[in-house]
C-alpha cells in the first residue's frame, strides 16, 4: 500500500505490506535504525517514538495506519556533534550502558516531559486534579514504560532532571 | 502475522463491515496478530472516525470509543468527579501505550492467560474444546471468581474494573442498524462452554461510546496489588465508591480485577454493607460473601486471602476504620 | 613487536605514577554520542544487498523426533527455504569454543530451534514459520520436573572437611535451612541477532555476541568449516550478561540459510526464542548450615545445591563459588546435583553462582546473627579468614571488613531497629546488609596499540563493549600510559580479525583486555624511553610531551612514523599463590506493605572494594547493575515451567518481571580505595558480578527487619510476604 509519512519533518512516501509495523517501517523501509526492536510487542519501550507529538512503541502500530501523520524518531533530535539537551545529558550522566534502550528512553522522555507540561497526572501523583510536579518519583513512574536491563535507571532520572529545564520544561518548585 | 486486508473506514458504514476486524489502537490486537493467536483476514481502521470525545451527557459523561486512555485519565472532569477511574487507568500499562490504547479497545482486550499466549499449547478460548493446560499448570495470574471448567482466564483491563464500579453502559453500535446501550454485565459474557465467546459484540459491530452516571457521591479509589511497582497486570485490584453518612454507609459500589474473567462485581457484597457501622468484623462478612464461591487452582489460591485483606483495607480507608 | 607479561609476580604501580591524568577520571563514554542518536549498529542494523530474512521454528513438543514438510509452505509468497541443517539445540555455554549439542531430528525440549523459515521479507519468514507444517514422534519418557524422580548428576569431587554434622550438634547456635530460586533470564535488551554473508569460503557473520575469541570457533565448528574462514564482527552489543558468552542459534541458521541460497542472510530471534533457545540460569534448591560457637564464630559451613540441566551441557551453576572463600570454619560441606532435563539449557546469568548463592549463605548469616544476638556486620566481621579456609592461600587483598563498616557509617546501619518496630501508615520500614565476594579472574589477553607522531593513538583487539564502559577504559588506559588526551585514542573493538582479548564476561574484561592495552602501551614507553636517551622508569609523558634524564621533547620529534606494540598478558604464579576476590557489603532499606505484602526498595548502598577503579562512572553504572539486578533477583524475577511439558510460561517481557524505573530508589555506591598487587600489572578488579553479589540477599534480610517475614523462596512476590503478615 502507499502511504507517506512525514518523518522527522520531511515526507516519506512508502509502499508498504500491510503487516509491516510502524518501527519495521522506520527500520527497514527508511534505514532509520535508531528506534529499536528490543521485544515487537510492547512490553520494553525501545521501540518509543512521537507519534504526532506523543509518545508511543511503534512495534505495536502498523504502518498503513499513519498515512500522513507526523512522526519523530531519535535520528530527529540530534546528531553526534549536535545533541539535544536530553541526548546530552544522557552522556554526561552514564544514562545507558550497552545503549540499547537508550533511543526509545530519550524518545520517552520527551514525550513525557510534554505530558508533564500538560499537567497530567500520573500513579504515584498524590492528588489527581493538582498539576503535578517533576519529582524523582514522577519521573521514574512514567518513565517505568522503558526497560534498561543494564539498570542504568538512576542515570536516566539524573539526565532527564538535568535535561528538563533545557528541553523547555521548568519546574514548578523551582520557578515558585 | 497472516496477511489482511487493510480498509480505513470513513464513515460508520464502512465500520459496520461483518467480514472485518475493528483496529483502533491496535496495542493487543496487533501483539496477537503477531502471534497468529488473532488472524482476521481484514482490518477495518476506524481511528479517523469522529469518536475522540469525552462530553457531558444528560446524566453524565459520554466517553468516545476512541478516546485514548492518556486523554481519559487526565481530562478533567473525570480527575475531578470520576477519580476511580483516572486512578485505574494511571496504574495500568505504560505512558506510551495508554497514548495508543483508546477506550472501546480496552473493554476488547483479551486476557494474557499465557496457555492462551502459546500455540503449541490447546486452548479452549483459542479453539473451543482443545482442553485447558492452565487448570493444572502455571495458574498463578489467573482467575478463581466466574470460571467455568473449560477457562480459568482473567481479564486484564484495569479501565474496565472502574468502569464497572462506576456503572458505565457501553453503547453498541449493531451491523444491522440500531445501538444498544449495554450494563457492563450484559456486555461481558462468561466463559461456560466456549469461552473463546467473551462479549455480545457480533461481526461488525462497533463499540461507539461508554456512558457513565453522574458522579457518584462519596470516597473514590483504585487498589491495584501487582509483582512489580509498575508496568504490571493486577494480581488483584479493587474499584470502590464508598460513603458514609451518621457513622453508616450509605453507598457502596465495588468491583473487583484479576479475580475473573470480565470485571467482577457482586452486588450481594455491597448489600452487606450498606446501612451498616463500618468496621473490621461488617469487612470480613462482605469478603466471606464476595469469596463464598471462589475457587483457586493452586498457584492462584493465594489471590482469595490476598484479595480480601485488600478490600477491607480499601474499605477502613474509605469509611475511616482505624486498622 | 609484543610486549608479553605472565603474571607471575607483583608489577610496579605504574599508573600510579604517570601524570596525565586521564585514568581514574569519571570521563563519559566516547561512544555515547552514537548510542543517544541512535546511530551505533548493531547487529540486527547492517543492510547488505539481496539480503534474506530468516525466523526461526521452534518444537512444540518435549521430547521426540521431528520432520519438517517443506512443501506445506513453499507456495507462500516471498518462500526463499526451510531449512534444518547443523541446527544446534540451544546457544553455546561461554568459553566452549566448540559446537553446541546438534541434535539432528530429535527434540530435547519444547522451543528447542528445530528449522529456520527464509524469505524474502521479514513478514513473509515470520508466517512461514508459522505456517510450517512438522511431523513430531513423541516420545513419552521426558523429564520436565527437578523432583526426586529426575536423574541426578553428583559432584563426586564436592569437598568435605572435618565434621560438618559434629560441628552442628556441638554448636552453641546454627542455621540449618533450604532456600529455592527460581530460573533468570538475562533478558538483555537486545534480541540476539545474526547477518550471515559468504564470499567464497569466507564467511562473514555480524552478530551480537560477547567473546569473539571463542565464538569464531564455535560457529566454525558448528558448521564444520575452518576456524580461518570465519570472521564475526560484533562492534556494539545490546547487553549480554552472559546471553550472549556463547553463539547463539541463529548464527548458524544464518550460515547454513545463506551458503544454501548464495545470498545474504538475517535471523533476529523472537524474544520468545530468547528465552527459550539461550541459555537461563538453573534454578536451585540450596540446603545451607551454619554452626557457631557462643561468641558468633563459626565452626562449620555447610553449602549444598540441586539444580537441573540438559544433558551434555557440561555447566553447573556455581552455587558455592563464594561460600568457599568468604568465612571461616573449620567444618565445610559442599554437594551439587544436577537433574537432567527436558528444559531450555542452563548456562551463565550475571554471576552465576554468587547471583543465587549469595542469596542463601547471606540469608543464613542474618538469622544465626540474630540468634546469636549480634549485630550481622559484627557477625560478619569476626568470621573473616586470615586465609582462604580451604586451601589456605592467603588473600591478595581484603577488603570485607572495610566495606561493612565504612558502609555502615555512611549507610546510617546505628538507626536500624528490631524487626517490625519502624511502621510509616501501612508499610513496615526494615534495613538488611550482606556481604559481597566475587572470585577475580585473568585471562590470556591480547591489544595492538598504534601510537601516531601527531599524538593520536589506536587500540584494536577483538574485545567487546556490551555496556561495560570497554570503549571508555581501554582508551583511557591507553591515553594514561602513552600522557595523551583521552579524547586522541580511538578504540576498535568488536572484530575477530584483530588481537585475540579475553571476551567480556566473568567480570574480567577490564583487568584482562586492559592490561593487554597497559602492556602494549608500555611496550611503546620503552621505545620512546630510548629514542629519548632515559631508562623506562624515568619516563614522564604528559599532554603529547616526553621528559626522562634531562630531555624534554614532543611526541612529534621523537618519532618519525607510528610506532605500534601488541601487548601480550597471560595469567601466571600469582594466580595460584593468592587467593583473589573483589569483596563488599551491601545495604538496603525497604519498605514492606502490611496488607498486601507488596516490597519497595527504598535505598540501598553498595560499598565496593575491586581494586583500582578506573572509571568511577562506569563502575558506578556497573554497580548500579548489580543493585537492580538484586533488586530483580530479590523480588521480582523467576522462570515458570510448566510442570507437565517443561516450557517457559513466561517467555516474554510482559510476564517475566525485570525491575523497572520504578521499582528503583536511591541508590548509593561507594568504591574503597584499593590496589591488587596480585591481580595484574594494573592492580584492578572485577566489579561487574561483585556489585550483584549478595544485593538481593541485603533487600530480603531487610524484609525481615521490616515485618518479621523470612524470605527463602525466591522471588520475594506479595504471595510470598502478606501470609506471614498479622
Amino acid at each position: 500500500m502507499q502511504i507517506t509519512l512525514t518523518v522527522n519533518g520531511e515526507d516519506r512516501a512508502l509502499d508498504v505490506d500491510p503487516r509491516v509495523t510502524l518501527l519495521d517501517a522506520l527500520r527497514e523501509h527508511l534505514n532509520l535504525t535508531g528506534s529499536k526492536k528490543g521485544c515487537d510487542h510492547g512490553q520494553c519501550g525501545a521501540c518509543t517514538i512521537l507519534l504526532n507529538g506523543r509518545r508511543i512503541n511503534a512495534c505495536l502500530s502498523l504502518a498503513v495506519m499513519h498515512d500522513g501523520d507526523e512522526i519523530t524518531t531519535i535520528e530527529g533530535l540530534g546528531q553526534p556533534g549536535n545533541l539535544s539537551p536530553l541526548q546530552a545529558a544522557f552522556v554526561q550522566n552514564d544514562g545507558y550502558q550497552c545503549g540499547y534502550c537508550t533511543p526509545g528512553q530519550i524518545m520517552s522522555a520527551k514525550g513525557m516531559l510534554a505530558e508533564l507540561d500538560m499537567g497530567w497526572p500520573s500513579n504515584v501523583s498524590a492528588d489527581l486534579t493538582d498539576i503535578p510536579d517533576l519529582t524523582r518519583t514522577e519521573i521514574r513512574e512514567r518513565m517505568s514504560g522503558n526497560l534498561c536491563r543494564c539498570s542504568a535507571y538512576p542515570g536516566i532520572c539524573q539526565a532527564i532532571e538535568d535535561a528538563a529545564t533545557e528541553e523547555g520544561m521548568t519546574k514548578r518548585e523551582a520557578a515558585e | 502475522m497472516k496477511p489482511f486486508d487493510y480498509v480505513r473506514a470513513s464513515d460508520a458504514a464502512e465500520a459496520h463491515d461483518t467480514a472485518g476486524r475493528i483496529i483502533a489502537g491496535g496495542t493487543n490486537l496487533i501483539d496477537l496478530m503477531k502471534h497468529q493467536i488473532e488472524t482476521p483476514s481484514k482490518l477495518v481502521d476506524v481511528t479517523r472516525l469522529d469518536m475522540h470525545e469525552i462530553a457531558p451527557s444528560d446524566d453524565g459523561l459520554r466517553i468516545g470509543a476512541l478516546v485514548s486512555n492518556s486523554d481519559l485519565a487526565a481530562h478533567d472532569t473525570v480527575r475531578r468527579d470520576y477519580p476511580v477511574l483516572s486512578r485505574a487507568l494511571l496504574s495500568g500499562a505504560t505512558g506510551q501505550l495508554r497514548n495508543k490504547a483508546t477506550t472501546g479497545g480496552n473493554l476488547m482486550q483479551r486476557t494474557r492467560c499465557p496457555y492462551f499466549y502459546d500455540t503449541a499449547q490447546p486452548c479452549n478460548k483459542r479453539q473451543p474444546g482443545s482442553g485447558c493446560p492452565a487448570m493444572a499448570g502455571v495458574n498463578r495470574i489467573l482467575a478463581v471468581l466466574g470460571t467455568s471448567d473449560q477457562c480459568i482466564a482473567t481479564h486484564p483491563s484495569d479501565m474496565a474494573v472502574a468502569m464497572r464500579a462506576l456503572d458505565a453502559r457501553i453503547e453498541v453500535a449493531r451491523a444491522g442498524g440500531g445501538t444498544e446501550t449495554l450494563p457492563m454485565d450484559d456486555f461481558y459474557v462468561l466463559p461456560g462452554d466456549d469461552p473463546s465467546v467473551e462479549t455480545v459484540m457480533q461481526p461488525g459491530d462497533l463499540i461507539t461510546a461508554v456512558h457513565l452516571p453522574s458522579a457518584p457521591t462519596g470516597h473514590q479509589t483504585y487498589r491495584k496489588v501487582r509483582d512489580r511497582s509498575s508496568y504490571a497486570f493486577a494480581l488483584v485490584s479493587v474499584a470502590a465508591v464508598v460513603d458514609t453518612d451518621g457513622g453508616k454507609i450509605t453507598e457502596a459500589a465495588l468491583a473487583f480485577g484479576g479475580l475473573a474473567p470480565r470485571p467482577w462485581r457482586d452486588t450481594d457484597v455491597e448489600q452487606v454493607l450498606l446501612g451498616e457501622t463500618p468496621s473490621d468484623a461488617l469487612f470480613d462478612k462482605a469478603a466471606d460473601v464476595l469469596l463464598a464461591d471462589a475457587k483457586g487452582h493452586g498457584g492462584n489460591d493465594f489471590k482469595i486471602p490476598l484479595v480480601r485483606r485488600t478490600l477491607k483495607a480499601v474499605l477502613a480507608d474509605l469509611t475511616g476504620v482505624t486498622r | 613487536m609484543t610486549e608479553h607479561l605472565k603474571m607471575d609476580q607483583v608489577q610496579p604501580r605504574l599508573l600510579d605514577e604517570t601524570e596525565q591524568g586521564a585514568l581514574h577520571a569519571p570521563m563519559p563514554r566516547p561512544e555515547g554520542p552514537l548510542k543517544v542518536t541512535g546511530t551505533a549498529t548493531y547487529a540486527a542494523e547492517w543492510k547488505l544487498d539481496g539480503m534474506a530474512e530468516g525466523f526461526m521454528v521452534r518444537a512444540g513438543i518435549t521430547k521426540g523426533r521431528f520432520k519438517v514438510d517443506a512443501s506445506s509452505v513453499e507456495d507462500m509468497p516471498g518462500f526463499l527455504g526451510v531449512y534444518t541443517d547443523r541446527m544446534v539445540r540451544n546457544s553455546a555455554q561461554g568459553t566452549a569454543g566448540t559446537n553446541p549439542v546438534q541434535p539432528g531430528d530429535q527434540v530435547q525440549y519444547l522451543g528447542q530451534p528445530i528449522a529456520v523459515a527464509v524469505a524474502d521479507t521479514f513478514e513473509q519468514a515470520r508466517d512461514i514459520a508459522l505456517a510450517l507444517k512438522v511431523e513430531y514422534t513423541p516420545d513419552d519418557d521426558a523429564h520436565v520436573v527437578m523432583d526426586d524422580s529426575a536423574t541426578y548428576e553428583d559432584d563426586d569431587d564436592a569437598l568435605d572437611q572435618g565434621d560438618l554434622d559434629a560441628a552442628m550438634a556441638d554448636a552453641a547456635f546454627s542455621v540449618d535451612g533450604m532456600w529455592t530460586t527460581k530460573p533468570h533470564n538475562s533478558a538483555a535488551m537486545e534480541p540476539h541477532a545474526t547477518l550471515a554473508q559468504w564470499d567464497g569460503d569466507k564467511l562473514t557473520v555480524r552478530s551480537s555476541l560477547q567473546m569473539l575469541n571463542y565464538n569464531k570457533h564455535e560457529i566454525a565448528d558448528s558448521l564444520g568449516i575452518d576456524v580461518k574462514n570465519v570472521r564475526v564482527l560484533s562492534p556494539y552489543v545490546g547487553g549480554g550478561f552472559g546471553s550472549k558468552l556463547g553463539m547463539s542459534p541463529e548464527c548458524v541458521a544464518a550460515a547454513v540459510a545463506a551458503k544454501a541460497l548464495g545470498r545474504p542472510v538475517r535471523v533476529v530471534l523472537h524474544r520468545n526464542h530468547v528465552f527459550e533457545t539461550i541459555v537461563l540460569r538453573t534454578e536451585t534448591r540450596q540446603r545451607v548450615r551454619l554452626s557457631c560457637d557462643a561468641e558468633g564464630k563459626l565452626t562449620g559451613i555447610g553449602h549444598e545445591n540441586w539444580q537441573a540441566n540438559l544433558p551434555d551441557e557440561g555447566m553447573a551453576e556455581p552455587v558455592d563459588l563464594a561460600t568457599h572463600l568468604l568465612y571461616g570454619g573449620e567444618n565445610r560441606r559442599y554437594g551439587q546435583h544436577v537433574a537432567m532435563l527436558n528444559r531450555p539449557a542452563s548456562g551463565s546469568v550475571r554471576a552465576p553462582g554468587e547471583a543465587v548463592g549469595m542469596l542463601a549463605l547471606e540469608n543464613a548469616m542474618d538469622e544465626l546473627a540474630e540468634k546469636v544476638g549480634i549485630d550481622p556486620i559484627e557477625l560478619r566481621v569476626k568470621n573473616i579468614p586470615d586465609r582462604h579456609p580451604e586451601n589456605g592461600t592467603p588473600f591478595s587483598s581484603h577488603g570485607l571488613k572495610a566495606c561493612l563498616e565504612d558502609g555502615a557509617e555512611r549507610f546510617g546501619w546505628s538507626q536500624r531497629q528490631a524487626p517490625k518496630a519502624r511502621r510509616e501508615g501501612e508499610w513496615y520500614i526494615g534495613m538488611g546488609v550482606a556481604s559481597a565476594a566475587r572470585l577475580n579472574l585473568l585471562m590470556e589477553s591480547r591489544a595492538r596499540v598504534t601510537l601516531n607522531p601527531d599524538g593520536t593513538a589506536l587500540v584494536q583487539t577483538d574485545m567487546t563493549d556490551i555496556g561495560t564502559g570497554t570503549y571508555a577504559i581501554l582508551g583511557q588506559i591507553a591515553a594514561e600510559m602513552l600522557g595523551i588526551p583521552a579524547e586522541k585514542v580511538t578504540v576498535e573493538l568488536g572484530d575477530s580479525d584483530l588481537p585475540e582479548g579475553p571476551g567480556s564476561g566473568g567480570s574480567w574484561g577490564a583487568a584482562s583486555a586492559g592490561s593487554a592495552v597497559f602492556l602494549g602501551a608500555k611496550g611503546i614507553r620503552k621505545k620512546l624511553a630510548e629514542r629519548l636517551g632515559c631508562g623506562a622508569d624515568e619516563l614522564r609523558l604528559q599532554d603529547g610531551v616526553a621528559t626522562g634524564g634531562n630531555n624534554r621533547r614532543p611526541l612529534a620529534e621523537l618519532m618519525d612514523g607510528p610506532i605500534s606494540e601488541e601487548g601480550h598478558l597471560e595469567p601466571g604464579q600469582t594466580d595460584d599463590d593468592f587467593t583473589q576476590s573483589g569483596f563488599g557489603a551491601h545495604f538496603a532499606e525497604v519498605a514492606v506493605n502490611a496488607v498486601t505484602g507488596e516490597v519497595r526498595v527504598r535505598r540501598m548502598l553498595a560499598a565496593m572494594a575491586a581494586g583500582r577503579i578506573l572509571n568511577p562512572k562506569t563502575a558506578q553504572s556497573q554497580v548500579w547493575g548489580g543493585q537492580i539486578w538484586g533488586i530483580g533477583t530479590a523480588l521480582t524475577e523467576g522462570i515458570e515451567h510448566d510442570p507437565r511439558t517443561g516450557h517457559v510460561v513466561n517467555n516474554d517481557l510482559a510476564e517475566y518481571h525485570v525491575p523497572v524505573n520504578l521499582d528503583v530508589g536511591d541508590l548509593d555506591v561507594m568504591f574503597i580505595d584499593e590496589r591488587d598487587d596480585q591481580a595484574n600489572p594494573m592492580q584492578v578488579k572485577g566489579i561487574g558480578e561483585l556489585g550483584l553479589s549478595g544485593a538481593g540477599a541485603a533487600i530480603t534480610n531487610a524484609i525481615y527487619n521490616a515485618c518479621g517475614v523470612r524470605v527463602r523462596d525466591y522471588p520475594a512476590t506479595p504471595d510470598r510476604i502478606f501470609p506471614h503478615l498479622d
